[in-house]
């Protein structure tokens, strides 16, 4: 039997009086693809925040790879593998599009590998992100210059940078049309298929339907729910705190 | 220790943080509560005194009534800045480093402008209350003092209950926290923005003229109160009315005893080195959101 | 253009510039100069926490003035050695002091630098606004221990006599106008390669979306302190040299407000995001003061430079460098 790659145990978060996350178990597996779901307000987000060190949890613990996360500030995470894309994209403005790749390159996989990437051999890699994601072609220009659909890839593609062993996948497809949001599924499965783990967080159920070996529902903070797909959203919990909606 | 010289000079400074606490009741609004650093606001109040002493002087009214007249003008004038800081700063989400070198710049300017104008020499205004002192057994509460305080603290309570049972007044404090919310009752945040930021100016101008009934002045005095002001700010706690009140009587009471007891030279140092001493140890302040 | 050849060339260009002035033999551009030259280590130094950053320091006077009592400081002590110093120490003291200027520059650099780091460990964690009042607020609490220190003088300040010639070269003024020039060369240097390097990616992250930095593995606390570090140090460099330039020195006017207005109005006037910016601006805005100090007055020279700072601000926030991009850029499209 496997050691999961994360595993968060009795994660609670407050903000004042406010119980964000109420004592959430999580275990992800190396190589699987999780979902997560749940209303909005939900805590989704706040927990990709507390597993990645944005946010510092009150109680509760996530290891990764063995190693235990708590005290550690969001780069030392995100230099042990563990990624996370942005909700509403943040792409660096004042740089280029293939510079935006550069800088997990430079910094997270520089510090892991111990040395200086080179110049050539960043570049190298920043092509090869840009044309799994179709922007290879915009690689010069800025990131005002980019479609809804391209800034969500070059959020990805910027995670991806980071070579994660993990990748947790806020919400990347809101807003998102039909084809686009196919799009970016295929995009994360072919992500899988190199060997990463992937939670997606998201509201599309088809999506998540399609894309998930294990569905996760939060409500108000607390997991109500987690196994397979199929079984998950025939659960009446969930189809009365959420999927009924 | 001479009790007699302790216990005045808690009074002087009780006093003194009465009035500080009017000073930064401006910023505890457009600082704490809009998150506009407006370090510019010390030469707003410097304005005020100096309007004040003008008034007095040539018209012989007393400084402080001609703040209150003086209060649409400033309203104006803060109204006019934020639409300036609006359309070139906030809209574009920039705030940062290009709003506060704005205001840094519009402290500059104004203070060399009251510099120009002016001059150097120490101006002071002439009041019936200026002078006199009301004594209460061993303790001393000399008016000059005591009825600025008495004024700032009518000031700050004004504010307070403009703020907590006024329509507007809850949508300023709303539309820190909240401005979805505010625009789904269809009220524009932009424009109570402008109102709050309008009125923390008008401020300005009756802080300006309690200043000058307190102590002569010249165009550099604003950067004494810069630290003050955002000590007592950050001592408060940011967007708390009443953090702020009892931040400035503290500063208040503590620069006077190190000013009566050390020396009035170390009185800057007291207010700045609070602020840092705050923002390392406890940012939120005291009464802090 | 590789590092070392961008040193070759700008060691090319101040020794030219130096024997010109040399040639003209004015002392007073001399004297006018070293203000300029000063104006670009302060500007250049400002802009490596302030534009590439995006962290603004207030507080470029306190750092400047670090430098300045470090070196009165040191002057003090060589005038009372004996009385100083305990017996067996003096003839070793006696030896090493009075310290050489390049001497002086060096420590200054390391006491303001230390206090950058100190500060910044305090403040850097939190938002940038208060990080921004923090260094306001070290300008004066630095300004009040001076003021009650009267070993530097205290507020009745203290006199400098510097050497009145040098060897080889003559005037002491242009001894230190060489020093200056070289501390230029060094900033500029700095600059220009932080802004090629790993550091400058960085740093612009930091500027652009610190969360989002973060996110990416970059360190932005360490990077932050080195910025501050950086910046502090050059600037106390800088003022090392200024009490023997100007030979009384006063709080009031090491410290005055005009270093910390002037610091931040010449990058953003001549361009925040290219390591010639601060350059462009303190040349322009530099002269551009000279000038109106003596024609018109000192008062009025510095309403010009807020009104220029609020100007740009407002209407051209890349400055000058970024005005002309646009200019050129508008012009290249069909």
């Amino acid at each position: 039997m496997t050691e999961p790659l994360l595993q968060v145990k009795g994660l609670s978060k407050r903000f004042g009086g406010f119980v964000a996350l109420d004592n959430v178990d999580l275990a992800v597996n190396p190589g699987e693809r999780v979902g997560l779901i749940g209303p909005n307000g939900s805590g989704k987000s706040t927990l990709v925040n507390c597993i990645c060190g944005t946010l510092h949890n009150e109680t509760g613990s996530v290891t990764f790879a063995g190693e235990r996360m708590n005290g550690l500030i969001a780069h030392e995470r995100t230099r042990r593998g563990l990624a996370r894309s942005f909700q509403l994209p943040r792409p660096f403005m004042s740089m280029s599009v293939a510079d935006n790749i550069r800088v997990p390159l430079l910094y997270t996989v520089a510090a892991r590998v111990g040395h200086h990437v080179s110049k050539a051999e960043a570049d190298a890699r920043c092509m090869e992100l840009l044309k799994l994601v179709a922007l290879d072609a915009k690689a010069a220009r800025s990131p005002r210059d980019l479609t809804q659909v391209e800034m969500r890839k070059l959020e990805l593609a910027r995670a991806m940078a980071a070579e994660p062993k993990l990748l947790m996948a806020d919400e990347s497809m809101a807003g998102l049309s039909h084809s686009e949001v196919e799009d970016i599924v295929q995009l994360l499965l072919r992500l899988n298929e190199r060997g990463i783990t992937i939670i997606m967080i998201e509201h599309i159920m088809r999506a998540v339907m399609s894309f998930s070996q294990r569905l996760v529902v939060l409500v108000s903070g607390r997991k109500i729910a987690d196994g397979k797909p199929d079984e998950v959203i025939k659960d009446r919990e969930v189809i009365g705190a959420y999927l009924g909606q | 220790m001479d009790i007699n010289l302790l216990i005045n000079a808690i009074i002087a400074g009780l006093l003194l943080g009465g009035f500080y606490a009017a000073v930064t009741a401006g910023i505890s609004i457009s600082f704490g509560m809009l998150d506009i650093v407006n370090i510019a606001h010390p030469a707003f109040i410097l304005l005020g005194s100096y309007i004040a002493y003008s008034l007095n002087v040539g018209l012989g009214i007393d400084p402080i009534a001609a703040s209150i007249l003086m209060l649409p003008a400033f309203y104006a004038l803060g109204a006019f800045v934020y639409q300036v800081y609006y359309v070139s700063f906030e809209k574009y989400g920039q705030e940062s480093l290009r709003g506060l070198a704005f205001f840094f710049g519009l402290l500059f300017v104004t203070e060399v402008i009251l510099l120009l104008i002016f001059g150097v020499d120490y101006r002071s205004v002439n009041a019936a209350y200026i002078g006199s002192s009301l004594s209460v057994g061993p303790m001393e509460f000399p008016l000059r003092l005591l009825v600025p305080c008495v004024v700032a603290l009518a000031m700050f309570a004004g504010l307070e209950l403009f703020l907590s049972r006024t329509f507007i007044g809850r949508a300023v404090m709303a539309v820190s926290q909240d401005p979805t919310a505010l625009r789904l009752m269809s009220v524009d945040p932009t424009r109570i923005k402008r109102i709050a930021f309008a009125i923390s100016i008008a401020t300005a101008s009756m802080a300006g003229a309690i200043l000058i009934v307190i102590q002569p002045v010249i165009p550099s005095v604003g950067r004494d109160y810069i630290g003050r002001i955002f000590a007592i700010c950050v001592l408060g706690g940011l967007g708390s009315l009443p953090g702020t009140l009892i931040a400035a009587l503290l500063l208040g009471v503590i620069e006077s005893i190190t000013s009566v007891f050390y020396g009035p030279s170390w009185a800057p140092a007291v207010s700045f080195g609070i602020l840092l001493l705050t923002l390392a140890v406890r940012p939120s302040g005291l009464l802090g959101r | 253009m590789r590092t070392p050849v961008f040193v070759l060339l700008e060691i090319i260009a101040g020794a030219a510039l130096f024997l010109i002035l040399r040639a003209v033999n004015n002392d007073y551009l001399f004297f006018a100069g070293y203000t300029v030259l000063q104006f670009i280590v302060l500007s250049t130094a400002w802009n490596i926490l302030g534009g590439y950053c995006g962290y603004v320091n207030f507080g470029s006077a306190g750092f400047f003035a670090l430098g300045v009592y470090t070196s009165v400081f040191l002057y003090t002590v060589n005038q009372n050695l004996e009385e100083l110093m305990p017996e067996w120490l003096l003839p070793l003291m006696q030896a090493i002091f009075p310290l050489p200027m390049p001497a002086l520059i060096l420590l200054g650099g390391i006491v303001a630098g230390l206090v950058g780091l100190g500060t910044g460990y305090l403040t850097l964690r939190l938002r940038g606004v208060f990080f921004a009042i923090a260094t306001l607020a070290l300008a004066v609490v630095l300004q009040t221990f001076v003021v009650n220190w009267s070993f530097v003088g205290g507020s009745r300040g203290a006199y400098v006599i510097p050497p009145g010639t040098v060897p080889i070269l003559g005037p002491y003024i242009q001894y230190l106008f060489l020093l200056m020039l070289l501390l230029v060369i060094l900033s500029l240097t700095c600059a220009r390669l932080i802004e090629r390097s790993r550091l400058g990616y960085g740093f612009a992250t930091i500027r652009d979306d610190e969360l989002a930095a973060e996110a990416c593995g970059v360190p932005t606390l360490r990077l932050k302190l080195i910025a501050t570090v950086l910046s502090g140090a050059l600037m106390g460099m800088a003022g090392a040299p200024f009490p023997y330039y100007i030979g009384y020195v006063e709080p009031g006017s090491a410290f005055d407000l005009s270093y910390a207005v002037n610091s931040i109005a010449m990058p953003m006037i001549g361009g925040t995001t290219w390591w010639a910016g601060p350059m462009l601006g303190a040349v322009l805005l530099g002269t551009l003061q000279q000038i109106a100090t003596v024609t018109i007055s000192s008062a009025v020279n510095l309403l010009i430079v807020g009104l220029l700072l609020i100007g740009f601000v407002i209407a051209a926030p890349d400055g000058i460098i970024g005005l002309w991009h646009t200019w050129t850029s508008r012009r290249s499209k069909p």
